[in-house]
């Protein structure tokens, strides 16, 4: 992986309002060279408003963007020959096969024939759809439209990639496939600004992050950094047959090594900088007349993090964008 | 060169997936000829009436074979989002959107020689004036395919990209001189003839044919260039605030 301290991506107090609704509201960033930086958020947080300002599809109000050293705020064409992009929806022309749409998209970028036709069939060949290249792009599934929607974001090796939801809406084996080609071009030096709502992904593959909530951004650091607070912390959740008011203050009394939360009726979450020992909370809670359903370990992650710094339960914002797009990341 | 790769593979690509398809193809040659027949039933005169009515059919046949691509194709590659992909490469929008048209500039003027081709087996076309009509289906040609780009420009679905088609396309057969004398038309409503594009065309392919045409050569091309280059621009200038905003 390359890397040093220039940016290929700068974002200074950018806004965009669309009538009323405040869009995207004075954020700024930057992406250092050779960087994986993901933008992380629920549905309608203004990720893919932010990414068509960056791209030169949507027009900010205010603010600047530079792009590889080029400032292009008001001419997004002048720093397009740096870029690619994978958007959120595979937008390849349905009458041509795979092959002919990728030759299609390297001609756009001036690559000679044979170099656009070697290209092809090379991403062709790394995202497994070679046997389908002279299918029609509307015959294919719609993971095989995935692959070669991003196969044609990079078929003219951009320095820098936009990705807005890659691996939505497509099967377990694509999106790992996906993920793994991700993980490539960071690895060769792409610098890569990520869109995403699977927390997961985000915390597998990047390694600084952005929250956006409401058109702004609450919080950007560094993966490892994001991580720290919940770094060692022990999480035990135990579902229980019913609840009572009262039970919070009864456990927290009799446990008070330990701090204890109940996200839902019926569910007890418990956090501890120790190991939790659960024998002593089924009695205490079987002593009361509670049945202990299920007894479940929780390893800490990115999720934590996101919940608490946005008050945006993760499984809520996953479900909302798997019925707007469909399907799910493994 | 690069730039020439990506207009030249625009083009290619526009005329494969939409100009030479069958359909399209037989629309191209089955519309003049029902336009042709048409006026010929209806005038009830003979075959020395060719050349009287062929500045009309020809201009009519570019007319329909451009608006209708055009408005389709762009409109559906914005739908479909297809269309961000050309925006989104390391071209001019002014390339991009001539390379768009291309096609359709080129599909109205071959479809501009079929009433042509046709009247040669009926009439004695020895006295027409090549010179002055090839510019002229050029123009018209491309007049008409911007005029049809600044339409679809408007619309964000088919239909209503069709239906403003039509809402300047059928008033033009009657306003712009294409069958009818624009001096036999009531004065009150004559000036709409001179601010549309076609009412040039015509009258330099009526001159060039018939040797009948009310204003110089020079102000017809110098006028129809000017359409070209306002209806471009002014496109471009939707495309800019419309389509990217």
């Amino acid at each position: 992986m390359k890397r040093d301290n220039s940016s290929a991506l700068e974002v200074a107090h950018l806004t965009k309002r669309y009538g009323e609704v405040l869009a995207v509201d004075d954020i700024s960033f930057q992406v250092n060279q050779g960087e994986l930086f993901g933008f992380l958020g629920p549905n309608g947080a203004g990720k893919t408003t932010t990414i068509n300002m960056l791209i030169g599809l949507a027009r900010p109000d205010t603010g600047a963007i530079n792009i590889g050293g080029i400032e292009c705020t008001r001419n997004p064409k002048a720093a397009q020959h740096l870029v690619g992009v994978v958007p959120d929806e595979s937008n390849l022309y349905s009458e041509l096969t795979g092959f002919e749409n990728l030759c299609f998209c390297a001609a756009l970028y001036g690559m000679r024939k044979k170099e656009r036709q070697e290209r092809a069939w090379e991403l062709l060949n790394t995202f497994g759809l070679s046997d389908a290249a002279n299918r029609k792009f509307n015959g294919y599934s719609k993971g095989m439209k995935r692959k070669l929607t991003f196969a044609a974001g990079i078929i003219h090796q951009p320095p820098i990639l936009f990705l807005d939801e890659p691996t939505t809406g497509i099967d377990v084996a694509s999106a790992r496939q996906v993920r793994q080609i991700i993980a490539g071009l960071h690895r060769r030096g792409t610098s890569i600004f990520l869109t995403t709502h699977y927390i997961e992904e985000a915390e597998r593959l990047c390694e600084r992050i952005a929250f956006i909530v409401n058109g702004r951004i609450v919080q950007t650091d560094l993966t490892v950094n994001l991580l720290q607070p919940v770094k060692g912390r022990n999480v035990l959740f135990l579902s229980i047959s019913n609840s009572r008011a009262s039970l919070a203050g009864e456990m927290a009394s009799a446990f008070p090594q330990y701090q204890f939360q109940f996200p839902t009726p019926g569910q007890v979450r418990i956090e501890s900088e120790e190991p939790v020992n659960v024998g002593p909370l089924i009695r205490f809670l079987e002593e009361r007349g509670f049945q202990v359903i299920e007894a479940r370990r929780h390893l800490p992650s990115l999720e934590d993090i996101f919940i608490r710094v946005t008050g945006i339960e993760a499984e809520l914002m996953r479900k909302d964008k798997e019925k707007a797009g469909g399907g799910g990341g493994d | 060169m690069k730039r020439w790769i990506a207009f030249s593979n625009i083009f290619t690509k526009d005329m494969r997936a939409y100009y030479l398809k069958p359909p399209n193809v037989s629309w191209g040659i089955i519309f003049p000829l029902a336009w042709t027949g048409m006026f010929f039933i209806r005038s009830g005169l003979g075959l020395e009436s060719v050349l009287e009515l062929l500045p009309g059919v020809v201009t009519i046949s570019i007319l329909f074979g451009t608006t209708s691509l055009l408005s389709v194709t762009l409109t559906f590659e914005r739908r479909s989002r297809s269309f961000e992909r050309l925006i989104l490469a390391p071209i001019s929008l002014e390339l991009l959107m001539m390379a768009k048209t291309s096609g359709a500039i080129l599909f109205g003027i071959v479809n501009a020689f079929i009433p042509i081709v046709i009247a040669a087996f009926l009439a004695d076309m020895s006295g027409i004036v090549w010179s002055l009509v090839v510019p002229a289906i050029i123009l018209i040609g491309i007049v008409s395919t911007f005029l049809g780009l600044f339409i679809s420009v408007s619309a964000s679905e088919v239909f209503e990209a069709q239906t403003f088609s039509n809402f300047f396309r059928f008033p033009m057969i009657f306003l712009c001189g294409l069958f009818f004398p624009i001096l036999s038309l009531p004065i009150f409503i004559r000036w709409l003839s001179y601010i549309l594009p076609v009412t040039y065309g015509v009258d330099i392919l009526h001159g060039a044919v018939n040797g009948e045409h009310t204003m110089s050569y020079t102000l017809d091309f110098a006028i129809l260039g000017a359409f070209c280059v306002v209806l471009f621009l002014l496109s471009l200038h939707n495309i800019k605030h419309k389509w990217i905003n």
